[in-house]
């Protein structure tokens, strides 16, 4: 297949339509063409990203060991036994989607070992939406892989416009693109078709502007390792919108300039400086005398 | 427009809990231990601005080590390496600056074992880094590549005596860097290159009159 560059949504969308492929077909053919490496080989990586997923979540199921700070990795284990003894009000895909995310921030941040998706901090993300939603749908693992690379491609053309750091654009680009990559990816995995699925992700990413990167005592830890469960909830929310055939008045291209231009307006003390917002709560300061004296 | 991957996004697998000053850390001790060509004896890291303040809280200093010892982002080993088997038989220790001409992310490795070199590196994000200087020279090595780099002294032909042993091989140049002291002094050039050097390319670039160092720097793994 001969493609052009694809950066933005609106030329994914047409590529789909005039091959009449979904997303993930358009991307892993373009990854293939422009890296130089077979399909075959596009879709291993993208699985073992998947089974490393799949790793992070067991084992992160299982820890209560807190990170080197001791601010978090106790958490989610609080959630499980809340849920043994009395579901959550959504039912048990949504403890599994919150646990899923939790779990594997908070593996992060005791130095396990976790997929960047896209960043380290947001890794607990597109893991929990995806794998909690095949467990439940008895979706199968090619399916997620396909998934998987979709969320990617979402990443990869967000992040053409907007570099996916905290310190460039604020946590927007990074747990914000997760939860973007994550309602697209579910989205797809549910059966939506192309449309629908960049409709997700408009909708959810119009959820997120503004999001401002402010860690306490510098670390990857206090506001993230909670936020991700919570912007797994948001790609939920952006998923069942777009499969109602709900649309983004805004379309997608236009909302990631949006985000750049949000981004490029914060200020640089809410961008991973930590001088801050949370950073410099009294708590905050009170955390980081103690920890670095 | 530059050429991106999916797995920029979706990868890599890696030890938490940053990108940056975790996995960043870890490729650029490997990217420095590939410029020295070997495990050194004895390794000082000085380490700068958020790197020095944050790093403890991160796992920068063990990232930094192992890196150097050769683990790579994804070993489990990482997060004990201090008291790792591994880490028995060099020596090491930590060296704390605030310099804010240099980058936010980086750090200066001082290797010895027999002779010195000074690497200076900086981690650029989502894990991605640069090494800026080797002993002084500017370079631009980001591990993304095969690398020969050359010292030699600064007068013409130079770069087409090396850059034609490359190209008989058929091998394209992704790009080209050279630097020197001054006109006529000692200068540096490193040359990422598509594919793999053979040994004897290298054996050849050495035996150019006036060339007094060649290492090659093979690419991180993706």
């Amino acid at each position: 297949m001969e493609t052009k560059g694809i950066n933005t949504f609106e030329q994914l969308l047409e590529e789909c339509d005039a091959r009449g492929k979904r997303i993930w077909q358009i991307a892993q053919a373009y990854e293939s063409e422009w890296c130089e490496v077979p399909v075959n080989k596009v879709r291993k990586c993208a699985m073992e990203s998947l089974q490393a997923m799949k790793e992070a979540i067991r084992t992160g199921l299982q820890s209560t060991e807190l990170s080197m700070s001791g601010m978090c990795g106790n958490d989610c284990a609080k959630l499980q036994k809340r849920f043994a003894e009395r579901p959550a009000v959504f039912g048990k895909t949504f403890e599994k989607i919150l646990t899923y995310a939790l779990a594997t921030s908070e593996e992060n941040i005791r130095m396990g070992k976790i997929v960047a998706c896209p960043t380290a901090g947001s890794c607990g993300i597109v893991p929990a939406v995806i794998i909690a939603i095949a467990e439940d749908f008895n979706i199968s693992e090619e399916r997620q892989v396909n998934a998987l690379i979709t969320a990617g491609e979402i990443g990869r053309i967000i992040s053409a416009k907007v570099s996916l750091a905290g310190a460039v654009a604020g946590c927007q680009a990074e747990c914000g693109a997760a939860a973007a990559m994550a309602a697209g990816a579910v989205t797809q995995l549910l059966g939506s078709p192309p449309k629908q699925v960049l409709n997700a992700v408009a909708l959810a990413l119009k959820n997120i502007l503004g999001l401002t990167c402010d860690p306490v005592c510098g670390l990857v830890e206090v506001p993230c390792v909670k936020r991700n469960p919570f912007m797994a909830i948001i790609a939920m929310t952006a998923c069942e919108m777009a499969m109602s055939g709900v649309e983004s008045k805004i379309p997608v291209d236009e909302v990631v300039d949006a985000m750049d231009q949000t981004g490029q307006l914060m200020s640089p003390a809410l961008k991973e400086s930590s001088l801050g917002g949370l950073a410099r709560t009294k708590t905050a300061l009170e955390l980081q005398k103690r920890l670095f004296g | 427009m530059k050429q991106t991957s999916i797995f920029d996004i979706i990868s890599p697998i890696m030890i938490g809990p940053s990108s940056s000053h975790t996995a960043g850390a870890v490729r650029l001790g490997l990217l420095a231990r590939n410029i020295y060509g070997e495990t050194p004896k004895k390794v000082t890291f000085k380490l700068f601005n958020s790197y020095a303040q944050t790093g403890k809280g991160h796992g920068t200093e063990k990232g930094l080590l192992a890196g150097v010892l050769g683990l790579s982002v994804d070993d489990r080993r990482i997060k004990n390496i201090f008291d790792d088997e591994i880490s028995k038989n060099i020596e090491y220790k930590f060296e704390y600056y605030e310099d804010f001409k240099k980058h936010p992310n980086s750090v200066d490795f001082i290797f010895e074992n027999g002779r010195t070199m000074d690497i200076y590196g900086e981690s650029v994000g989502a894990g991605e880094v640069v090494v800026r200087t080797i002993d002084g020279f500017s370079v631009k090595l980001s591990g993304k590549y095969n690398t020969l780099m050359i010292v030699y002294d600064d007068i013409p032909g130079m770069i087409s005596k090396v850059t034609s042993l490359i190209q008989a091989k058929n091998i394209n140049i992704a790009s080209l860097h050279c630097d020197r002291y001054a006109k006529g002094e000692e200068a540096s050039m490193c040359i990422c290159i598509d594919g793999d050097l053979d040994n004897d390319v290298i054996e050849s670039v050495k035996k150019i009159d006036r060339v007094y160092f060649v290492s090659y720097i093979k690419k991180l793994e993706e």
